[in-house]
């Protein structure tokens, strides 16, 4: 029956749409690629915890932001009650001056393209 | 009824997967096991469905015709709501899987004093249906990024679209909003229309519900109580790679989710959501309205008992003959 | 239709006093009441014997014992299990109804009676709870929460009261975003009721007459002849012209096929007199069939074997004469069954040749396997081709709409060429507004075998759609007529119109086209084939 072979047709194509990410990291994927992240920095902590900063960095960015464009407040007091400059390239990007080897590394792993660079300057990278 | 059934079914689940993570540390369960089943019965669930539909014969050419079929040549065929080759037939059922063109003809009909009837054109169903699915569509693709290294450059596209308004950040998505607000519609319509409460079944409530909890935890993880996506990611990839690991701190939230996902996996092919695959093959609208220029065949076309020409005028002869109409045998 | 079948219906105010909001009870809980004035009477022993159908016995529905056969739950059972695998409409319109309410206010006895089991949707549910019941894993499971519910008595009585108060109109089929289309479903309900010999005698009688004379109405041969010679003797008293009537000529190059009540009862005859006028003027080579005497087919009301019995003698009639290729007049359900089941079920009509018209040697392309026209088609081609001499003034008495039936237009898509016949026969044509004509059409009521008068309530509730929009353009536009090409139309639609619309009166095409057909050596007409003054002759009557 002619039907049924176009049901079929049908359903194999349907098939292979849905098991895409199966076979798509089979073929072209790297497959069990996890990023890694290059710290080089000279302080010891960062504004915030590891945990926070992983989960929460771009709020703290996005608030950062808007204290500093719309409020001109530039300070920023951590959870710890330390006080910090609030600035992507002065603080932020002091200790990680190496943009592709942290920064991208997630966002590139996880498809995120974050507006940060649309007004700042990427800056020359250190390497470690 | 049915309604409460759905919801408190929705409670148990949610309960169960607290319970399974936070008191068991089942991880692996929630975040390996179940996934896999889940989507083993999926994808079992969905051949087994369609291959009996397949399997079925259609003896009869049944399209509903909605226009002009083809006759003269000055006479204008309509060949998308009355399709009179498969050109017609792909374009009708384009319509209708991709804009649910039968719907959207949808009227509303009011019965006033005098008695006399009232139409009014009404699409919100129509509106509501059509948001729902694109978005839904749009949220699976969207998701290929977790399962995905690298993420193929239509997911990036499409995120790119999805996210255009750059409202709050991360990035709040129009298909997340569109979702909730299209769901939560038709969630309403079933309680608020009398006569839809009335033909609701739990059948019903549930997929609404499980679908609304599906995208709100979603919502939740992205927004209010972030999780760890760089280990979502680890954890799907490893399921999509066929190496799973469940890796720490990905978050309670997440196993709900995923959990939720996979409770819908299992329970679409043997529910009302076949209509998925089930519109496809529907004969009122997927065969060519041209049954007086192609013989359809049945396949199981059967003799029948008929009483013939000459039964008959053995029946009738004298009274023919007598009548001056012509007789076979004399 | 008898005068005191009206008169007993209540003023249309107090008729439509009714709620569409459904009652507190669930629809599961609430049984099957049989109202006077709402079902069918139970087909007849006899009728039944004749057709060598199961269980023939003399019931009620009102009686409490229907006399079932002792296993009849395991007969629908295994009705339902046998249909499932034959027909895949039958098991996809079961499995993927989302419930979305769509066709709810869209079938025309939910909307003229407010009964929520007339929902198209719950009509269905009646059906597919049972389906869930016996045959899904969620309704073995979940039982009623999944809407499932066992099969008992009271739900055969549910479906012989509901599949009989659905005329398998496909109106809501247009609306479903899955096609789900009810006429299906009631088909199967009705072909399971069947099995238990649940049938109605509206139906069935038709049904066996046209199994042993040929056509529903039991008309024999010789009284078939004496009817189109007095329709001829009619024409010719009208127009002067000597009109010949063949019947059952072999060797003639069209057999032509109506539905018996054409030539039955009025307005019918004036549409049946119309074609033999037209056919005497063309010269057509053409011929009736006594034993082809229906082209109307009421198995289509009762199942697929009963349509493919009933329909099996159109092919070999034509056979047997000899003829080319086969006209069909002016029907609806039968042009259902010629465009959808005929050539599939009888065919393939490989001794008939590929129709061409011999007045203008169009062919007809899309007939070409089935070997059918419709007659429409035939007249819309003639017209085109200036081949008919036509005064239309001679119906400026007629205001004229057009109600499409059901089955042409859902079941065909044949809209313009009735239209376009129509509009070149008589100079005042309205349309009735567009959510009630073409594919959007409301049925007369009284489809499907239920034009019955002891179903009247029901009927007038079911035509009250139509009939609405019948005086909507009565009241803009002075409408006095309603054409139609269906034959039940043409006999239902008359109380619908007489109690919703008083004042239009009910005719088919074909005797329009006849009124204003110049015939070669007519005398001049003074009336309509009705009797009535042709306009400007009214003042010499007096």
């Amino acid at each position: 029956m002619s039907s049924s072979a176009k049901v079929i047709a049908g359903l194999i194509i349907f098939l292979c749409l849905i098991t895409f990410p199966v076979w798509y990291n089979v073929v072209g994927g790297k497959a069990s690629y996890t990023p890694e992240l290059k710290i080089i920095s000279e302080e010891k902590s960062c504004v915030e915890s590891k945990e926070f900063m992983r989960i929460e960095h771009m709020q703290l960015l996005d608030d950062w932001r808007n204290s500093v464009v719309r409020k001109n407040n530039r300070t920023y007091i951590a959870h710890n009650g330390k006080e910090h400059n609030m600035s992507l390239t002065d603080t932020c990007l002091k200790c990680h001056s190496n943009k592709t080897e942290f920064c991208d590394q997630c966002h590139n792993y996880l498809e995120v393209t974050p507006t940060c660079w649309n007004c700042h300057i990427v800056p020359e990278e250190n390497k470690l | 009824m049915g309604l409460w059934f759905s919801l408190f079914s929705i409670v148990i689940l949610v309960l169960l997967v607290v319970g399974g993570v936070e008191v068991f540390s089942w991880d692996s369960l929630f975040g390996v096991l179940i996934p896999y089943a889940a989507f083993v019965i999926f994808l079992i669930g969905i051949i087994y469905r369609v291959g009996k539909w397949a399997k079925t014969p259609v003896p009869f050419r049944i399209p509903t015709t909605c226009g002009q079929h083809k006759s003269h040549p000055w006479i204008k065929a309509n060949n998308l709501e009355s399709p009179y080759n498969s050109l017609g037939v792909i374009g009708r059922m384009a319509l209708e899987v991709l804009f649910f063109r039968s719907l959207f003809r949808n009227t509303r009909v009011e019965l006033m004093d005098g008695p006399r009837l009232v139409y009014g054109g009404t699409k919100w169903l129509w509106a509501a249906g059509l948001a729902f699915h694109w978005s839904f569509l749009f949220i699976v693709i969207r998701h290929l990024r977790f399962f995905t290294e690298p993420v193929p450059f239509f997911v990036n596209l499409l995120e790119g679209m999805d996210g255009l308004f750059e409202i709050s950040v991360p990035t709040f998505y129009l298909t997340d909003i569109v979702i909730i607000s299209a769901v939560t519609y038709l969630f309403l319509r079933r309680v608020v229309i009398p006569q839809l409460r009335y033909i609701s079944l739990a059948a019903d409530y549930f997929p609404l519900f499980l679908i609304l909890s599906i995208a709100i935890t979603g919502v939740l993880m992205r927004h209010f109580y972030k999780v760890d996506i760089l280990s979502v990611k680890e954890l799907a990839t490893g399921l999509s790679t066929l190496n799973p690991v469940t890796p720490e701190g990905v978050g309670l939230l997440f196993y709900i989710h995923l959990f939720l996902v996979s409770i819908l996996l299992m329970y679409l092919p043997f529910s009302k959501l076949m209509h998925m695959g089930g519109v496809f093959l529907s004969p009122t609208r997927n065969m060519a309205n041209n049954n007086r220029m192609v013989r359809h065949v049945n396949p199981w076309n059967y003799p029948v008992k008929v009483h013939t020409y000459e039964e008959y005028e053995d029946d009738f002869r004298v009274k023919m003959k007598n009548a001056g109409l012509p007789v076979e045998k004399e | 239709m008898s005068e005191s079948e009206l008169s007993n219906v209540p003023k249309p105010d107090e008729f439509m006093a009714i709620d569409h909001k459904p009652p507190k009870s669930g629809w599961m809980e609430t049984p099957v009441d049989f109202k006077p004035g709402n079902y069918c009477f139970p087909a007849k022993a006899k009728n039944l014997k004749i057709l060598d159908m199961p269980n023939p016995r003399e019931w009620s529905p009102t009686d409490e014992d229907w006399k079932l056969p002792e296993n009849w739950k395991e007969i629908i059972i295994e009705g339902i299990r046998e249909r499932l695998d034959k027909y895949r409409s039958f098991r996809i319109f079961m499995d993927i109804c989302v419930r979305c309410g769509a066709c709810a206010d869209k079938c025309h006895f939910f909307i003229g009676s407010g009964d929520p089991k007339n929902m198209p949707v719950l009509r269905a549910e009646l059906l597919r709870s049972v389906y869930r019941n016996d045959f899904t894993m969620a309704g073995k499971i979940l039982g009623r929460l999944a809407g499932a519910r066992e099969l008992t008595i009271d739900v055969i009585k549910e479906w012989f009261y509901y599949f009989y108060q659905c005329t398998e109109c496909r109106r809501c089929s247009v609306f479903c975003p899955y096609g789900i289309d009810t006429a299906e479903i009631t088909m199967m309900g009705r072909e399971l009721l069947h099995l238990l010999g649940l049938g109605i005698n509206w139906a069935m009688e038709p049904v066996a007459n046209c199994f042993m004379t040929g056509n529903h109405l039991g008309i024999q041969p010789h009284g078939f002849k004496e009817t189109l010679e007095f329709f001829a003797e009619d024409a010719e008293e009208i127009t002067g012209v000597k009109i010949e009537v063949p019947i059952n000529k072999k060797g003639a190059e069209i057999l032509f096929v109506v539905p018996s009540g054409d030539y039955f009862g009025d307005p019918g005859t004036f549409t049946c007199t119309g074609y033999m006028m037209l056919f005497h003027e063309l010269g057509l080579d053409y011929t009736w069939s006594t034993f082809a005497s229906e082209g109307g087919n009421f198995g289509l009301f009762t199942s697929h074997e009963m349509i493919k019995r009933l329909n099996a003698k159109i092919y070999a009639e034509a056979k047997r004469l000899g003829v080319k290729w086969i006209l069909g007049g002016e029907c609806g359900h039968m042009w259902r069954v010629v465009n959808q089941y005929m050539d599939t079920m009888n065919g393939p009509a490989d001794f008939l040749e590929e129709p061409v018209s011999p007045i203008t040697g169009t062919k007809f392309e899309n007939a070409k396997s089935t070997k059918m026209v419709h007659i429409m088609e035939f007249t819309a081609d003639l017209i085109k081709h200036n081949k008919l001499r036509l005064d239309p003034s001679r119906n400026d008495n007629y205001i004229v709409t057009f109600h499409d039936s059901c089955n042409p237009a859902r079941a065909m898509g044949i809209l313009e060429e009735p239209r376009d016949v129509i509009k070149n026969v008589c100079n005042h044509f309205y349309e009735m507004p567009e959510n009630t004509i073409r594919e959007q059409t409301f049925c007369c009521g009284g489809g499907a075998g239920l034009g019955t008068d002891e179903n009247m309530d029901m009927r007038l509730r079911g035509g009250f759609a139509r009939g609405n929009a019948v005086r909507y353009v009565q009241e803009k536009h002075g409408v006095n007529r309603l054409a139609c090409m269906c034959a039940i139309d043409r006999a239902t639609l008359i109380p619908v119109c007489d109690y919703w619309a008083p004042g239009v009166e009910v005719t088919g095409i074909h005797e329009m086209v006849a009124n204003a057909l110049i015939m070669r050596g007519e005398t001049e007409r003074e009336t309509d084939l009705r009797g009535e003054p042709l306009p400007g002759k009214e003042e010499k009557d007096e």
